[in-house]
């Protein structure tokens, strides 16, 4: 799907970024960020609160705009990417619409994109089918439980194969147990989708087992403290048991406990 | 509506109907027992003879009046709701107009109908629906706007990632999101239309209307004429309250479907 060559995914290029500029409550967020993201890549942005890592993703998403410097995404302007329609978005907040069924939450970001009905709703069995919840195509988002609702999420965010994946701590709401699943499930879709994915979390374990890199911030204003590469193979749930795992996670625990944010 | 929840919804007016008619039971008891005078307080069956034999005069005021509710309720909803649309997507706007509307709300409009009447004329019909449209439109502004601006922020960016505009976003997320807020709306308007009209039609208007009937039956001591009057009244706006909860129920499908809690006191959706 990423036919994109050796053009990187993302290249965040001296990015800085200042909330209130010139009103007297300037606050700094995010200072000199330079990033490269390969196409197909699955990396995680971590730090102690307030390192500016969702303004960053933001920044990546054309939700907001940077103060200094620039990105680009495959090559283009990240507003050019955003109205291209190249992204895919999860948040903590699972954010379906209640008036929706699951079927019609998973085909919105296609009904936008003008795709015909019976495109769409090959495109939605075929998602349903992904994060195997076939049977609930006619439900309402609320009959279902958080995990099931974030999944859908994830289908939604995928139906219209984006280029780019931005996660918000999606898996921040969910319980421990459902939490690792859905990991699990994530590094699948990804396996099987290809895309590249941008995901914020403050959770060491889950950094270690998703990513194929770490980027470390430090807060105020948020900097790239170090880059940890993290190679683990094909990821199963002895994973979570393996010794280079808890090596990996301790590397990104002592990263963090330098910038002042270890958990 | 499926059979079963019209029965189940049937029977769950059971007791309300019980209590009601053993209410009018111990009214009509009250008032026999203790010899109550019918100038002060007449006995349901009175009033229900008295419904019967006005009923040409009460059925033609409670028409009228009727009509007077529901076309100033049409007017009042539709300028509320448009114009909570209009004010949102101008942010400024809605900010200014808002707290403004808030203060307007509290105010009681009725208070209002002699200087209706002295605008919009006392012989015709529309200075009693300026009144009903003002008593209307500002809660359904105020609960409409606060339903189209309510919505959860990460909503508003996923859209946005869609590279959705505005309208796209008002149309998609904001005029579903306040549905729940414009149905709690209608449910306080409708029966509030009814009210505005008839104590609207005490100051003036043609005279053949509820508020009139009620007024003149009082003045010649007809008080059980005056209270067949206000039973029409009670019809009407408990016809306008349950024609508001089938809009609810009809436009609002996902909120049936969530395990029989219909419609909490809540507008506001989980985050």
């Amino acid at each position: 799907m990423n036919s994109g060559g050796d053009v990187p995914a993302v290249v965040v290029d001296g990015v800085g970024m200042v909330f209130n500029e010139g009103t007297g409550g300037e606050v700094a967020a995010l200072d000199g960020i330079d990033l490269t993201i390969r196409a197909g890549e699955f990396v995680t942005l971590i730090g102690p609160s307030g390192c500016g890592k969702s303004t960053l993703l933001r920044l990546i998403g054309d939700l907001l705009t940077p103060t200094a410097g620039g990105v680009s995404v495959f090559g283009k302007s990240a507003h050019e990417s955003r109205t291209g329609q190249d992204y895919g978005m999860v948040f903590q907040h699972a954010g379906l619409f209640d008036w929706r069924k699951v079927k019609a939450n998973i085909e919105l970001p296609l009904e936008l994109r003008d795709w015909s009905k019976t495109d769409r709703a090959a495109r939605s069995a075929e998602m349903l089918d992904l994060v195997k919840l076939d049977e609930f195509g006619e439900h309402y988002p609320r009959q279902l439980s958080g995990g099931m609702q974030q999944r859908v999420s994830i289908a939604r965010a995928l139906s219209f194969e984006p280029r780019l994946l931005l996660m918000d701590e999606p898996f921040g709401a969910l319980d421990e147990m459902t939490r690792e699943h859905m990991q699990g499930e994530l590094l699948r879709i990804w396996g099987e989708t290809g895309t590249t994915v941008v995901f914020v979390t403050h959770s060491i374990s889950e950094a270690a087992f998703l990513s194929n890199r770490v980027i470390v911030l430090s807060p105020r204003p948020g900097r790239v403290h170090s880059i940890i590469d993290v190679d683990l193979g094909e990821r199963t749930p002895d994973t979570r048991e393996d010794p280079d795992f808890f090596a990996a996670a301790t590397t990104i625990r002592e990263a963090l406990r330098s910038v002042g944010g270890a958990e | 509506m499926r059979l079963r929840q019209l029965v189940q919804s049937g029977t769950s007016l059971g007791p309300a109907v019980v209590v009601g008619l053993a209410g009018f039971g111990l009214w009509e008891g009250a008032v026999r027992a203790f010899g109550i005078s019918q100038f002060l307080l007449p006995k349901p069956t009175s009033i229900l003879a008295e419904l019967q034999a006005e009923w040409p005069v009460l059925r033609h005021a409670g028409w009228e009046t009727g009509r007077i509710a529901v076309s100033g309720l049409l007017v009042g909803i539709l300028a509320g709701a448009l114009l909570a649309m209009f004010t949102t997507r101008f942010r400024m706007l809605n900010e200014g107009l808002t707290p403004l509307a808030v203060a307007v709300n509290a105010t009681p409009i009725v208070a209002l109908a002699p200087i209706f009447n002295a605008w919009f004329g006392i012989t015709g019909t529309l200075s009693n629906q300026a009144v009903v449209i003002a008593v209307v439109f500002f809660p359904v502004f105020i609960n409409t706007a606060k339903g189209l601006t309510e919505v959860h922020p990460d909503e508003i960016e996923l859209m946005r990632s869609y590279a959705a505009g505005e309208w796209t976003i008002m149309r998609e997320v904001r005029v579903p999101n306040a549905l729940p807020f414009f149905a709690n709306a209608l449910r306080v308007v409708a029966p509030l239309s009814v009210i505005a009209a008839i104590v609207a039609e005490y100051f003036g208007g043609p005279q053949d209307r509820i508020g009139n009937v009620i007024t003149s039956n009082a003045g010649f001591a007809r008080y059980d004429v005056a209270w067949a009057a206000i039973a029409v009244a009670s019809a009407v706006g408990l016809a306008l309250f349950a024609a508001a909860l089938l809009v609810e129920r009809v436009s609002m499908p996902w909120r049936l479907a969530v395990g029989g809690s219909d419609s909490n006191n809540n507008p506001g959706r989980e985050t």
